[in-house]
C-alpha cells in the first residue's frame, strides 16, 4: 500500500539533502516527493509517497523524525484527505485527431494549455488513479513528452495537516 | 570581539575546559584567539586522534567532548572518529574550519563538503554562514549533541567568518530554535505499568542492558531493579559496567563473544527487559530466533530503535534513568514472591558454575592472551578506566577485565574502529587525571594511531598500552582458520617495529613480558611510573577467542574453545 507522509520541515538550506539521504542510507524508496514553502515562510511542507510493500512506514517515519529540521510528520489516511497530482502531457494532434484528444480532455475535465500545428499540451489535476488513466487514453495518438509532479495531499476537515 | 574570540567563549559558557585539535590554514584566526586563551588545547599528531580523544573524553567524563580541525583534508581525517561517536552515541561537537564563503563550491584550495560527507554519521550539522549566529549555533550545538540520545555535531566554520568582528555579551543566552527536536524523556506511565506486571508474571527473566544505561546514569535504577526483582543482568559491549560485574546475578557480556551462561539465560528466557540496547547483529545473531521463548519489553530513549530489529510487546520510549526508577516503584507495588522463580535461577546459577568463561594457562610457557587481562585486571584491582582497540584483545577484555562501575570502559563497539583506543585514551586520561587509564591494544590497531605517543608525552597523560601481541590481524586470523580454510591471506604482521624502542623514541616509556612468570612484575613498574608507557605482552600467537557463535548464528552453533 502507498503511504502519504506529510512532512514538515524547517525551510533553510540542506534540509532536502537531509532527507534524501537518510532515505537512501537507510535503503527506503521515495515513490514521489513535492516539496514548496507552506504558508509559513520559514517552513516548508514535503510531500513523501512511500510503499508500504518496500519498507515499514513506521520505521521511515521514526528515523525521518530524528532529523532536527523535521518538525512534524502525518501519514496521511487516503479516506480521509484529498489527493491530487498535476500532469503536463504533449500529444501528437494532427487534423484528424485532435477532436479526439479534445473529447478525452472534456471527459477528464483537463485543460488543453498550448495548441501548435503538430502538438497539443493538456494540464490535468486529480488523483494518480485518474492521472493514469488520462495517460493510458492519450497514449494512442502518441506522446511527445510526459511530466507528474508528485502527490501532494491534504486531510479533510478543519484541521490543518 | 572577533568571531573567533566568540567561538572560545561560547565554548567556555557551555562548560569546555579541553578542545582536541590539530591547526591548519583556515583555523589561523581561531589558534590566534587560543594563543591568549585559557582554555586547554591537546596537540594530537592526526586529526582522527583528536576526533577520538574528544570521544574518549566524553564517555569518560559524561560532558560534551570537542575537537577542531582545519578544513579539508583535516575534516575528513575527522570522518571516521565521528562516524564512531554516531554508532555509539557519543556527545561530541567538532569544529571544522572551511574555506571563505566566496570560495565554498570552487573546488578552492584544502575545501571539502564536510556537512555533506558527514550527513549520513552526525546528529546534526551546521554550515556557518553569518558570525552572528554563531552563539546561537553553538548553544544549540551542545544541546543537541549532549541530550536525547546522544551524538556527534559539526560545526563548519567559514575562515572568513571567524574573522568577523562582532558584539557577543557571554551573560546572554541564545535563545535554541528547534522545533523539531523534543527528546520524550519520561515513558507512558500505562506501558510501565504493564512492564511491571510482566516482570511480575514472568518466571525466567532476564535484563539485557545496554549503553543507554550509562548514558542515563541509570546504574543505581537498574541494579534496583535488579537486586528487587533477583533478575539476572547481561549486558552489551558498551553496557559493559552498567551493573557490577562480579555480582551472582551479573551473567557478562551476551551475544557472539559473550559468555555461554549469558546466551543460554537469553535463549531460555520468558521475559527480556531490554533497557538502552539496539539488539544489535553481534548480540542477537541469527535474530528470527533470538530469545525465542520470551516477550520483550524495551526502554530506550530513541523512538526509531523500539521494533526496528525485534518486535517488542511493551515499547517504553524515554530516558532509562526515569522509566527504571518509575518502573522500580510499580514493580514494588506488585508484591513479588522471591519464590517465584527459584527454578529459574537455580538453572542459571548452574549454568555460570559449569561453563565459566576458561583462562587457559600454556604448558610451553607462552603467555595466553586471556591470562594476560586476568593479570592486568588483578594487579589493577579492577579500578582502571580501560579503554581498547578493536579485535580479539577486545574481546578478551570484554570477558575478562571485569568492570564494576560505569564509564570506565571505553570501546569502539558499533563501528569496531581500530586505532581508536590509543586516542579514546588519552581523551580519558584529561578527563580523570587521576585514574589509571589502560589502553588494551592489540599490535594491530596500536599501529593506526601510535603516532599519539608524542601528544601523550607532550602533555603528560600517563596512559599505558598493554599491547597484547600476536604478531597477527588475530580476529580477522581467527576468522580464516574457523571460516576461510585456514588460507591467512595478508594478517600475518610480523614485520613490525620494536615497540619497546618506538615508546622510548617518542619519549615514553617501553616495557616487554614474554613470558608468564615476568608479566606481574612488568605490568606494575609500567603502571607505578608517571610517564606514558607501552608494555609489549607478547601472547600465543594462534591463540582464539572463546565463546564464539557465528554470525547469524544461534546458541545452539556456540564453539565453547578450540575445536
Amino acid at each position: 500500500m502507498k503511504h502519504t507522509l506529510s512532512v514538515l520541515v524547517e525551510n533553510k538550506p540542506g534540509v532536502l539533502v537531509r532527507v534524501a539521504g537518510l532515505f537512501a542510507r537507510r535503503g527506503f524508496n521515495i515513490d514521489s516527493l513535492v516539496v514548496a514553502e507552506t504558508e509559513d515562510a520559514k517552513v516548508s511542507r514535503m510531500t513523501i509517497t512511500v510503499d508500504e510493500q518496500d519498507q515499514p512506514v513506521e520505521q521511515v517515519s521514526k528515523q525521518l523524525h530524528k532529523l532536527i529540521n523535521v518538525i512534524k510528520i502525518t501519514d496521511l489516511d487516503p479516506k480521509n484527505s484529498v489527493e491530487r497530482e498535476l500532469l503536463m502531457i504533449k500529444v501528437k494532434a494532427d487534423a484528424q485527431s485532435r477532436s479526439g484528444i479534445m473529447q478525452i480532455v472534456e471527459i477528464f475535465r483537463a485543460k488543453i494549455v498550448d495548441v501548435s500545428a503538430e502538438v497539443l499540451i493538456i494540464e490535468m489535476t486529480g488523483t494518480r488513479d485518474k492521472v493514469g488513466a488520462l495517460m493510458e487514453l492519450l497514449k494512442p495518438f502518441g506522446v511527445v513528452e510526459l511530466m507528474r509532479t508528485g502527490r501532494m495531499a491534504m486531510s479533510r476537515g478543519k484541521k490543518a495537516t | 570581539m572577533k568571531a573567533s574570540t566568540v567561538i572560545l567563549e561560547a565554548l567556555k559558557r557551555e562548560g569546555v575546559d579541553t578542545i582536541f585539535g590539530f591547526p591548519g590554514g583556515v583555523l589561523l584566526p581561531l589558534y590566534d584567539a587560543l594563543y591568549e586563551n585559557d582554555i586547554r588545547h591537546i596537540l594530537v599528531r592526526h586529526e582522527q586522534g583528536a576526533g577520538h580523544a574528544a570521544d574518549g573524553y566524553a564517555r569518560a567524563s559524561g560532558k560534551v567532548g570537542v575537537c577542531m580541525a582545519t578544513s579539508g583534508p583535516g575534516a575528513t581525517n575527522l570522518v571516521t572518529a565521528i562516524a564512531n561517536a554516531y554508532m555509539d552515541s557519543v556527545p561530541i561537537v567538532a569544529i571544522t574550519g572551511q574555506v571563505s564563503r566566496h570560495l565554498l563550491g570552487l573546488d578552492s584550495f584544502q575545501e571539502a563538503d564536510v556537512t555533506g560527507i558527514t550527513l549520513p554519521i552526525v546528529k546534526h550539522s551546521y554550515l556557518v554562514k553569518d558570525a552572528k549566529a554563531l552563539p546561537r549555533i553553538i548553544h544549540e550545538a551542545f544541546y543537541i549533541a549532549g541530550t536525547g540520545r546522544p551524538g556527534p555535531v559539526v560545526i563548519d566554520v567559514p575562515v572568513d567568518v571567524t574573522k568577523e568582528d562582532m558584539d557577543y555579551d557571554p551573560e546572554v543566552l541564545p535563545s535554541l530554535h528547534l522545533p523539531g527536536y523534543k527528546p520524550n524523556l519520561k515513558g507512558h506511565p500505562k506501558q510501565i505499568k504493564e512492564a511491571a506486571r510482566l516482570i511480575a508474571a514472568a518466571e525466567r527473566p532476564v535484563i539485557y542492558a545496554g549503553g543507554g544505561i550509562i548514558i542515563a546514569g541509570a546504574s543505581d535504577e537498574l541494579r534496583e531493579l535488579a537486586f528487587y526483582g533477583h533478575i539476572p543482568v547481561t549486558t552489551t559491549l558498551t553496557g559493559k559496567g552498567c551493573f557490577p560485574e562480579d555480582h551472582n546475578l551479573a551473567m557478562g557480556m551476551l551475544g557472539m563473544h559473550g559468555t555461554q551462561y549469558a546466551n543460554y539465560v537469553m535463549s531460555q528466557a520468558d521475559l527480556v527487559v531490554a533497557v538502552g540496547v539496539r539488539f544489535d547483529d553481534r548480540v542477537t545473531g541469527n535474530i528470527a530466533a533470538f530469545a525465542p521463548e520470551a516477550k520483550f519489553i524495551h526502554v530506550d530513549l530513541d523512538p526509531a530503535e523500539i521494533s526496528k530489529n525485534v518486535t517488542v510487546d511493551v515499547p517504553i520510549v524515554g530516558d532509562a534513568k526515569t522509566v527504571l526508577g518509575t518502573l522500580v516503584a510499580e514493580v514494588k507495588k506488585l508484591d513479588l514472591s522471591p519464590e517465584r522463580h527459584v527454578p529459574w535461577m537455580k538453572q542459571v546459577e548452574a549454568w555460570k558454575r559449569n561453563h565459566p568463561l576458561v583462562v587457559r594457562e600454556c604448558d610451553d610457557g607462552e603467555i595466553m592472551p586471556e591470562a594476560a587481562i586476568r593479570k592486568i585486571w588483578e594487579v589493577t584491582g579492577g579500578e582502571a578506566l580501560v579503554c581498547t582497540e578493536v579485535g580479539q584483545h577486545q574481546m578478551w577484555a570484554a570477558q575478562h577485565y571485569l568492570t564494576r562501575l560505569p564509564r570506565r570502559f571505553i570501546t569502539s563497539a558499533g563501528l569496531g574502529t581500530m586505532g581508536f583506543g590509543f586516542p579514546a585514551a588519552i581523551g580519558a586520561q584529561v578527563a580523570c587525571p587521576e585514574s589509571l587509564v589502560i589502553d588494551i591494544a592489540g599490535d594491530g590497531s596500536f599501529q593506526m594511531t601510535l603516532q599519539e605517543l608524542a601528544t601523550a608525552v607532550q602533555h603528560h597523560l600517563p596512559v599505558k598500552v598493554c599491547i597484547i601481541n600476536n604478531q597477527y590481524l588475530g580476529m580477522v586470523r581467527q576468522w580464516q582458520e574457523l571460516f576461510w580454510s585456514k588460507h591467512y591471506s595478508h594478517t600475518c604482521i610480523e614485520c613490525q617495529p620494536d615497540f619497546v624502542k618506538l615508546a622510548e623514541a617518542y619519549g615514553a616509556e617501553g616495557y616487554r613480558a614474554t613470558r608468564p612468570e615476568e608479566l606481574e612484575e612488568v605490568l606494575r613498574s609500567a603502571f607505578a611510573t608517571d610517564a606514558p608507557a607501552v608494555i609489549d605482552i607478547r601472547v600465543k600467537r594462534e591463540a582464539n577467542v572463546f565463546p564464539m557463535i557465528p554470525a547469524g548464528g544461534t546458541v545452539h552453533d556456540m564453539m565453547e574453545r578450540e575445536p
